[in-house]
């Protein structure tokens, strides 16, 4: 997910092009106070333009707690996204207030609301707090993000390569998103020259369970790819255990040997996940 | 009359003479041998023992009977930090020399000065391979009577073996000399590398002088110009800018876009049947293009395809290939920095040529022929994969045509790499301002917005599709950026022709018309 900001028409017009998954155009904290309005109406402008390719699109709108958010709304829900990122969501509330003003808007502009998703963006401890609420609160919520640069400044912390500090934040979240389905994106690696520490960072990003990281750099891209991207080994060795599975079923086996290792539904259904990120149709394997 | 791919050139231009249009890439080529006379080397005579040592450069260039109509020749291995030239010049204006014919193998930023004897009549003819800032512009406004011929550094050789161009004294830069004229460029304090543009001009001039900034004890080596063929030795304060000599142009970009354009570029390249053991492979400095070595390079090591041979313009980063045995040896006409030049030095594999065994096309096999893939860039490509690389979006002179074609001509594959617009002007187009590279021998292009492949090689085309990359249609690329940028105002040139393209076989590709206008 790559973070664009909202104020920059280089950059916006070439954001399809770098293949990353996603795009962020970011109205809030990459715009500066008095650049606001002409990020809104660019990337509301851009919006109409610009072709992004294969990325899915989300606007990072400014909290309904500035002057900003209120406005963002009206001129982006109109044009109806992939999705709404919200900053510094800390509880339903905040949800609630949110969504109302969205299905009012899309109301009045005869859309329906199950079209744009909302991504929440935990990034206050007391957002972590109430993380699990957040994630199953309304279906519209289909991702949960953490921003750890506010993070840490809520916590009065300090940023280390081993993200020690934000460890706990980063598991909750990932448990919760989990708990209800839906996907988790880790927050960016700051220094854009450091590829060793962003390949890292993101590793333990995927052990612990996201589905995806954001970028600050389309630099970053092919690493993260790389790092979630199933290698051929991977592939072969998932699609031997559905294939196993599948002919184990059909003799009555539900659990089997590979290699001596067991097989269950467990593994099967991680199995079937790694096909399924290569682009690999599981069921019919 | 229109050549073979459509453009309008006179038959006969004043100041240049009868024009021989265009035939097609190989065509001139096919029979093996060329019906253009050769022109012989001058013959030259030095008693025993004879000095040639000058005081000056003043004194050394009055010794050489300079005269009104004469051809004076340079080489352009300085880059922009060329002093040479200009001090030359100065000399000759200083004496009152006019009607001089400039024929540098290019011309630059470095060479603004000279704009005042193109309108005294100093300078009143010019041949180069490329064109940049004020002399450029003032060009393209048509500042001088006779059109400027654009060659590229093969069609240079060719030009002065059968005469086109006579020179009548070679100016030589040499980072280090000695007393007799054998001199070098790998190594002293302004050391620049290979002086494989140069070695022509020693060989044809009927007077040379070496300049240098670093007299050697006698004998300076390796000869990359050889005494037998120097007139005049003459010791300057400084021979140029050396921080200006080595452009900086081995960093690996960090431009995300020229990034995604290499890595898309060396993709194609993996693909396309020719990235096999024992490949020979050219890119150029900077951007995209040496963007896509460094995708190579780790594609290379992964694999454990090593390649043949590195062509071209050299930078320290095919130095560091070579060293890792990734290819066994570099032909270096052209050295990009100063780190090339002790590779020169140590590594036998690491082998200077000249111009001639580089690129020119009438002998029995240069470099270019034997190049596998070559990456590109472009100022402009058209639905035809026509290439512009000497006339910006203005209609100004502002490029090189420098190897585009020679390698373009020769390589197996041909990859043109540049962003699909910049700023607001889109780099893919109907129709080119002005053809350097014939479409016929361009291969592929690569952009951030997609990879088009030339329909004349439906084969690689497919093999690019199987290996899962996405190819879009050149006309529909085209449509896609102007969607983007919209239809750009044509630029209003006058009936005036400024400057003739040269092919590398010496026809007439295209010509360049006066701007109208320009700012």
């Amino acid at each position: 997910m790559l973070y664009i900001p909202g104020n920059n028409p280089a950059m916006l017009q070439h954001g399809g092009i770098y293949g990353a998954d996603s795009l962020l155009l970011d109205l809030e904290d990459a715009v500066a106070l008095n650049q606001k309005d002409a990020a809104r109406i660019l990337v509301r402008n851009m919006l109409q333009t610009i072709d992004f390719y294969n990325s899915e699109v989300c606007v990072r709108i400014n909290h309904l707690d500035t002057p900003f958010g209120r406005e963002d709304l009206e001129e982006i829900v109109p044009l109806q996204p992939d999705a709404i990122r919200y900053p510094k969501t800390e509880s339903v509330e905040d949800l609630r207030k949110l969504l109302a003003i969205i299905e009012d808007i899309e109301n009045k502009h005869n859309l329906p609301h199950d079209k744009m998703t909302i991504h929440a963006m935990i990034e206050t401890a007391m957002g972590v707090q109430n993380v699990f609420d957040i994630a199953s609160f309304s279906s519209r919520v289909d991702a949960l993000t953490i921003g750890g640069q506010d993070l840490m400044a809520d916590m009065n912390i300090k940023n280390t390569k081993e993200g020690t500090g934000i460890d706990l934040a980063r598991k909750m979240i990932v448990m919760a998103a989990k708990a209800n389905g839906i996907d988790a994106i880790d927050t960016v690696f700051v220094d854009v020259n450091d590829e060793e520490g962003l390949k890292k960072e993101t590793e333990y990003a995927k052990n612990i369970g996201f589905s995806g990281k954001a970028v600050i750099n389309p630099r970053q891209i092919d690493i993260i790819h790389e790092v979630f991207t199933p290698t051929n080994e991977e592939i072969r060795k998932a699609y031997r255990i559905v294939k196993e599975f599948k002919r184990n079923k059909e003799a009555g086996i539900g659990v089997f040997a590979i290699e001596g290792k067991m097989i269950d539904a467990p593994v099967v259904a991680r199995a079937e996940y790694v096909l399924e990120l290569a682009g690999i149709d599981y069921k019919n394997v | 009359m229109k050549n073979v791919i459509g453009r309008n050139i006179p038959e006969y231009i004043n100041g240049i003479g009868k024009v021989e249009p265009f035939l097609g890439a190989w065509e001139k080529l096919k029979k093996g041998w060329m019906d253009e006379i050769t022109v012989p080397p001058p013959n030259k005579a030095k008693l025993p023992h004879q000095c040639k040592s000058c005081m000056d450069l003043k004194t050394a260039i009055e010794k050489t009977n300079p005269h009104d109509g004469m051809t004076v020749s340079f080489h352009h291995h300085l880059r922009s930090g060329d002093n040479i030239l200009v001090m030359t010049i100065d000399i000759l204006a200083q004496m009152g020399i006019k009607d001089i014919t400039l024929a540098s193998s290019s011309l630059n930023n470095s060479h603004d000065s000279l704009l005042k004897y193109l309108k005294d009549g100093t300078i009143t003819k010019i041949w180069t391979s490329g064109l940049r800032g004020e002399l450029g512009k003032a060009v393209s406004e048509g500042v001088l009577d006779v059109p400027v011929t654009i060659h590229s550094h093969g069609g240079r050789v060719r030009a002065i073996h059968t005469g086109k161009i006579q020179i009548d004294l070679a100016v030589i830069a040499a980072s280090a000399a000695d007393e007799e004229g054998n001199a070098t460029g790998a190594h002293g304090k302004s050391a620049f590398g290979s002086m494989g543009y140069a070695r022509i001009d020693s060989r044809y001039a009927k007077q040379v002088i070496i300049v240098t900034d670093n007299m050697v004890e006698y004998p300076c080596t390796p000869t990359s110009i050889q005494q037998h063929y120097v007139d005049y030795v003459v010791k300057v304060d400084s021979i140029g800018d050396a921080s200006k000599i080595a452009t900086g142009t081995t960093r690996i970009t960090k431009s995300p876009m020229d990034l995604r354009i290499a890595k898309l570029a060396a993709d194609v390249i993996e693909n396309s049947g020719m990235f096999t053991e024992g490949f020979s492979f050219q890119v150029g400095a900077g951007g995209a293009s040496l963007a896509v070595a460094k995708f190579i390079r780790e594609k290379m090591k992964k694999s454990g395809v090593k390649g043949s041979f590195l062509l071209g313009g050299v930078t320290s980063y095919g130095v560091d290939m070579l060293n890792e045995g990734l290819f066994r040896a570099i032909f270096d006409v052209q050295s990009f920095d100063a780190a090339v030049s002790s590779s020169i030095l140590k590594n036998r594999n690491h082998i200077e040529i000249s111009s001639g065994y580089y690129a020119n096309p009438y002998n029995c096999g240069c470099m270019t022929n034997k190049l596998d893939i070559v990456v590109l860039g472009a100022l402009e490509i058209d639905t035809d994969f026509n290439v512009n690389v000497i006339t910006g979006a203005d209609g100004i002179i502002r490029g090189a045509s420098g190897g585009h074609s020679d390698t373009a001509s020769g390589a197996n594959l041909t990859v043109v790499v540049c962003p699909s617009f910049r700023g607001r002007i889109p780099i893919i187009k109907k129709r080119v301002h002005t053809i350097v590279t014939p479409g016929e021998t361009v291969d592929v292009l690569v952009t951030e917005r997609g990879i088009c492949v030339n329909p004349k090689k439906p084969e690689l085309e497919e093999s690019l599709i199987k290996a899962g990359l996405k190819i879009k249609k050149i006309e529909d690329l085209q449509k896609e950026v102007e969607g983007i940028t919209g239809v750009e105002k044509p630029i209003e040139f006058t009936d005036k022709i400024v400057g003739i393209v040269e092919y590398r076989d010496g026809t007439i590709i295209d010509v360049i018309k006066q701007v109208k206008n320009a700012n």
